[in-house]
C-alpha cells in the first residue's frame, strides 16, 4: 500500500514539473517576442547636423576629392578651429568617407550611416558603447517599462570636440539666514 | 450606580455641539468632510473616488484650471530603485528645479526636494565639509565632485517608524509617501531621517498658477497645506504611469538611472550587478533603494 502511495506521488510530481517547464518555455517565448517588439518601439534621436550642412554631397558632388591630410582653411574652418579629438593623429577622413560623402566610415572601410554613428565611436570607446547599449552611459527618456528614446553619442558630445562642455549652474537654494 | 454626567458623555456632547455649531454657521460641508476624513489607507475605493472628485473641483475653483488627481495604486511586481552616477554629475542643479516644477513645491517659502552637495575630491564623501551653496560661473569646478541627495526611499524607513499617527508609509512598490491630510506636522520624521530628505511647510505654500502641474497624484504632487511634511516620491504621478521621474529626464549628463529592481533586464539591475555601488550612511541600516555608483 505504502509503495503505491509513494509511486502515485512521485508520478504526479513528475507530471507537474514537466507542466511547469512547458509553461516556462511558453512564457519565455512570449518574453522574447515582447523583447523584439520593444526594440522596434525604441527610437534613437536624429543626428545633430548643423543647419544646411547635410547632405554633404550637395557641395561635395562637384568637388574633386583630395585625400591629402591638411588644415582646412576655406570651408569647415570652424571645425578645424575647435577640433580636439586626438587631433595629433586623426583628421576628417579617418571617420568621413572620401568618396561617399554622405557616409561615415569604419576603420575596416565599411560605410556607415550617420544614424549608426555609435558604431564608429565604439571602435575606440568599446566600454562606453557597451554601457550605452544597456542604458547606463548616456540618457534614456520615455518609459522605464516600455518605449524609450536614446541619444546618439553625438547628441551630447560634439564628435569634433567630444569633451562634455561646462554648464552654468541653476541658482543655489536660499540661505537660512535670508528667509524672511 | 451609573453616573449620568460622565466624562465620556460630556465629550460626546461637546463634540456634537461643536459640530452642529460649525454646520449651522454656514461653514462649507466639504471642508468639514475633509477635516473628518480618515487615513488614506483605510478609505474604500468609493470614498477615494469621492474625495478625488471634490479635490479636483476644489483645485479648479482655486487655480481656474482642469486638474487630474490620480490615486493609482502600485503596479504589481514593481519595486522602484534609483542609481546615480557620481562620476558624471556636474552639479548643474537642473534636477532640483525640474523637480520643483513637476512636483509643485512651494516657491516662496522655498522648498527643494533635491540638494546637490559639492564635495572636495581630496576628502571624498564628507557631509560635514560639503557645500550646497556653491555658485560659480560654470560647473563642474576643478577638484570637486557633486552628490545630489534626495529621499533615499529606504527599505527600513525610520521616518515611517517614528510617525505617531501613521501618516507616512511605504507603498508596495517601495515608495515612501505621505498622506498630507493625516499629517499633524509634528516633524518627528524630519528628525528621524538621516538624509534631510523631508521638508516642512512652515508657511502657506505658494506655486504660481501658470507653472502649476495639473497632472497629480493624491500621495504625490497635489498642492500641500501649511504645516505638513513633504518629500520626494520618485514622481509617483509619473512612474506609476510608466514614465521616468522628471529628474532623470532633465539630467543633461545622463547621470540618473531609474527602474524596477525586480526586473532583471532593467538598467538599475545592470548597475547593481556590474558597477561598484554605494548607499549613503550604510551603517544606519536604513537600506536605501537609492544607489550611487561610479560609471567610469
Amino acid at each position: 500500500m505504502t509503495f503505491f502511495v509513494v509511486l502515485f506521488f512521485s508520478c504526479s510530481k513528475k507530471k507537474s514539473e514537466s507542466d511547469h517547464n512547458e509553461i516556462h518555455k511558453v512564457y519565455k517565448d512570449t518574453e522574447e517576442n515582447k523583447e523584439t517588439e520593444k526594440a522596434k518601439e525604441d527610437a534613437i534621436q536624429q543626428p545633430p547636423f548643423s543647419e544646411g550642412i547635410f547632405p554633404c554631397t550637395a557641395c561635395h558632388a562637384d568637388l574633386l576629392p583630395n585625400p591629402v591630410r591638411r588644415e582646412l582653411t576655406e570651408m569647415h574652418d570652424d571645425i578645424s578651429a575647435i577640433f580636439d579629438h586626438d587631433s595629433e593623429n586623426r583628421w576628417c577622413l579617418d571617420c568621413h568617407d572620401l568618396k561617399n560623402r554622405d557616409s561615415l566610415k569604419l576603420a575596416s572601410g565599411k560605410l556607415l550611416d550617420f544614424k549608426e554613428s555609435y558604431k564608429l565611436c565604439g571602435q575606440c570607446h568599446g566600454e562606453k558603447l557597451r554601457d550605452w547599449k544597456v542604458g547606463v552611459h548616456g540618457k534614456r527618456t520615455g518609459e522605464w517599462n516600455g518605449k524609450k528614446e536614446y541619444s546618439l553619442c553625438a547628441n551630447c558630445h560634439n564628435p569634433h570636440t567630444p569633451k562634455f562642455k561646462e554648464l552654468s549652474p541653476e541658482p543655489p537654494p536660499i540661505r537660512q539666514e535670508d528667509i524672511k | 450606580m451609573k453616573k449620568e454626567n460622565s466624562r465620556r458623555s460630556f465629550l460626546k456632547n461637546i463634540s456634537l455641539a461643536t459640530f452642529s455649531a460649525l454646520a449651522l454657521s454656514g461653514c462649507d460641508m466639504k471642508a468639514i468632510d475633509e477635516f473628518l476624513q480618515q487615513n488614506f489607507r483605510t478609505l474604500s475605493k468609493k470614498e477615494i473616488d469621492e474625495i478625488i472628485k471634490n479635490l479636483e473641483a476644489k483645485y479648479k475653483r482655486k487655480y481656474g484650471k482642469e486638474f487630474h488627481v490620480s490615486a493609482k495604486p502600485a503596479i504589481e511586481g514593481t519595486l522602484f530603485g534609483y542609481a546615480l552616477d557620481l562620476s558624471r554629475c556636474i552639479g548643474c542643479r537642473r534636477c532640483v528645479y525640474a523637480c520643483v516644477k513637476e512636483n509643485n513645491q512651494s516657491r516662496e517659502p522655498q522648498i527643494h526636494w533635491i540638494q546637490v552637495l559639492q564635495m572636495e575630491k581630496e576628502k571624498g564623501i564628507d557631509f560635514a565639509h560639503s557645500n550646497v551653496q556653491y555658485n560659480p560661473e560654470k560647473v563642474p569646478e576643478k577638484g570637486h565632485f557633486y552628490l545630489p541627495v534626495q529621499c533615499q526611499q529606504c527599505r527600513n524607513p525610520q521616518c515611517v517608524t517614528v510617525c505617531p499617527v501613521k501618516a507616512t508609509w511605504q507603498e508596495p512598490d517601495g515608495i515612501v509617501v505621505v498622506d498630507y491630510n493625516w499629517c499633524i506636522g509634528c516633524r518627528y520624521c524630519m528628525a528621524a531621517c538621516p538624509y534631510g530628505a523631508r521638508h516642512f511647510n512652515w508657511g502657506e505654500p505658494n506655486v504660481p498658477v501658470e507653472e502649476i502641474n495639473t497632472e497629480m497624484h493624491y500621495l504625490g504632487n497635489r498642492p500641500r497645506m501649511k504645516g505638513v511634511v513633504e518629500k520626494c516620491t520618485f514622481c509617483i504621478q509619473r512612474t506609476r504611469e510608466g514614465k521616468y521621474p522628471s529628474c532623470v529626464e532633465i539630467c543633461p549628463v545622463g547621470a540618473r538611472k531609474f527602474g524596477n529592481l525586480l526586473d532583471p533586464d532593467s538598467e538599475v539591475r545592470y548597475i547593481l550587478e556590474n558597477k561598484r555601488v554605494i548607499v549613503l550612511k550604510q551603517e544606519l541600516n536604513t537600506q536605501p533603494k537609492f544607489y550611487y555608483f561610479f560609471g567610469i
